[in-house]
């Protein structure tokens, strides 16, 4: 499930000032070792709550909160955590932020929250969040994953808001609910808000961003 | 309570409804394990085992336990400590009493508690509203769905092997293209049955 290579750049780096691992640690979560892309994790809600923008920003949020906290207090605990029980612990931490969470979005903003439905809730099953819990806050002191988990979840919500900006403007011509291109000039493919749109915009985005990587980093990885 | 008849809940969430390829759920593993039939196959009879008597379980314990007591926040938490308990006696159980059906299914029960399929078959049942018999219904429906599309997929990357993928796109990206075409093919099921 997790990767195992996240471990050797960290420690490659080593010995230098919390400073310059946090930074590695942001760039490795965002950009080269993307969750979505790269790791093929959490691909569920990324193609469920993408019909709008606002949806996915809201999920987004959503999901660097709950890395970002459940990895801390992973971390926390790593050292007193029997290793027989450490996935029931992790689940234990992580259903508790995503409750959490879930309570918050009820109260502000009901609306939202009977859009999502139940990909709140799927936040406990998605493999990021427990993908980082055991990759890496079961191994790094309590501020670097922190920094992980948020770097991861910002990583997450970047390719979500693109596939939802894709997906809203072709399928109803707006990025959040304002008409950009109207529909005298533009008509709208609703293709692309129901569920094979999800998976072709997913698709075509992974074609281009493989398109687009620079040969050796090709030829390195698979 | 949700009027929808029995037979309509279950015909729609193999067809119309289905949990993949219209919900998105249990991606994860249905990206991971379909590049053979008979593992499709062997996972997609576990998930639909397993969904059906978490989803019978977590329906009793959410009607009879937590909204009596007024606990329903609770409601992540306790399904999925109940799909995790049930995957794990399921285990002990079929190894202990039959040793044959665990080397077919053995291999898949722990890949389970981390599908979101059934968890999100009982997060459905709640938001439904369903009663007990509905909520039966519809994991053995979406257990059936996933399987049905996990085997449809696994049959198609079969046969992909011999054709010529452009080099960017192989891997996850035409797996997305194919099941994308797949859902598409499902949307024609959605005229038959309207439900909710």
């Amino acid at each position: 499930m997790a990767n195992d290579a996240h471990a050797a750049p960290g420690s490659g780096l080593g010995k230098s000032l919390c400073g310059g691992k946090c930074g590695f640690t942001i760039v490795d979560g965002i950009f080269k070792n993307n969750p979505i892309m790269i790791q093929v994790l959490g691909i569920c809600s990324c193609l469920a709550v993408t019909t709008r923008l606002a949806n996915a920003i809201v999920m987004g949020c959503a999901l660097i909160f709950v890395t970002a906290m459940s990895n801390l207090f992973v971390s926390l605990v790593r050292s007193i955590m029997p290793r027989q029980i450490r996935m029931i612990t992790e689940v234990a931490i992580i259903a508790t932020f995503v409750i959490f969470f879930d309570q918050f979005l009820r109260a502000f903003n009901w609306n939202m929250s009977k859009q999502l439905g139940p990909y709140v809730g799927l936040i406990i099953t998605n493999c990021i969040v427990m993908g980082r819990a055991e990759a890496f806050a079961a191994q790094n002191p309590p501020f670097l994953s922190l920094v992980d988990g948020a770097a991861n979840g910002a990583g997450y919500a970047a390719v979500l808001a693109l596939v939802a900006i894709v997906r809203e403007l072709v399928g109803a011509g707006a990025i959040l609910g304002h008409t950009v291109l109207s529909p005298a000039v533009y008509e709208r493919n609703v293709l692309f808000l129901l569920a094979p749109g999800a998976f072709f915009t997913v698709g075509l985005i992974i074609w281009i961003a493989n398109a687009l990587k620079p040969r050796e980093a090709k030829e390195a990885g698979k | 309570m949700n009027a929808t008849p029995v037979w309509v809940i279950f015909v729609a969430s193999i067809f119309t409804n289905n949990i993949l390829l219209a919900s998105f759920l249990g991606m994860c593993s249905f990206l991971v394990c379909s590049n053979r039939i008979e593992t499709a196959l062997g996972l997609g009879t576990a998930v639909t085992f397993v969904t059906v008597f978490t989803t019978a379980l977590n329906y009793v314990i959410y009607r009879y336990l937590l909204v009596p007591l007024g606990l329903e926040f609770l409601a992540f938490i306790i399904f999925i400590a109940v799909i995790a308990a049930f995957v794990q006696f399921v285990e002990m159980f079929v190894e202990r009493f039959s040793p044959k059906l665990y080397y077919a299914l053995g291999i898949f029960l722990p890949l389970i508690t981390v599908n979101c399929a059934i968890l999100g078959a009982a997060l459905f049942m709640v938001i439904r509203k369903y009663n007990f018999l509905q909520s039966v219904s519809y994991g053995l429906g979406a257990g059936l769905g996933w399987a049905l599309a996990i085997a449809l997929l696994a049959g198609l990357r079969e046969k992909m092997g011999y054709s010529n993928v452009p080099a960017p796109l192989r891997g996850i990206g035409i797996i997305m293209l194919v099941t994308g075409v797949i859902a598409m093919a499902f949307m024609g099921f959605a005229g038959m049955l309207n439900v909710q």
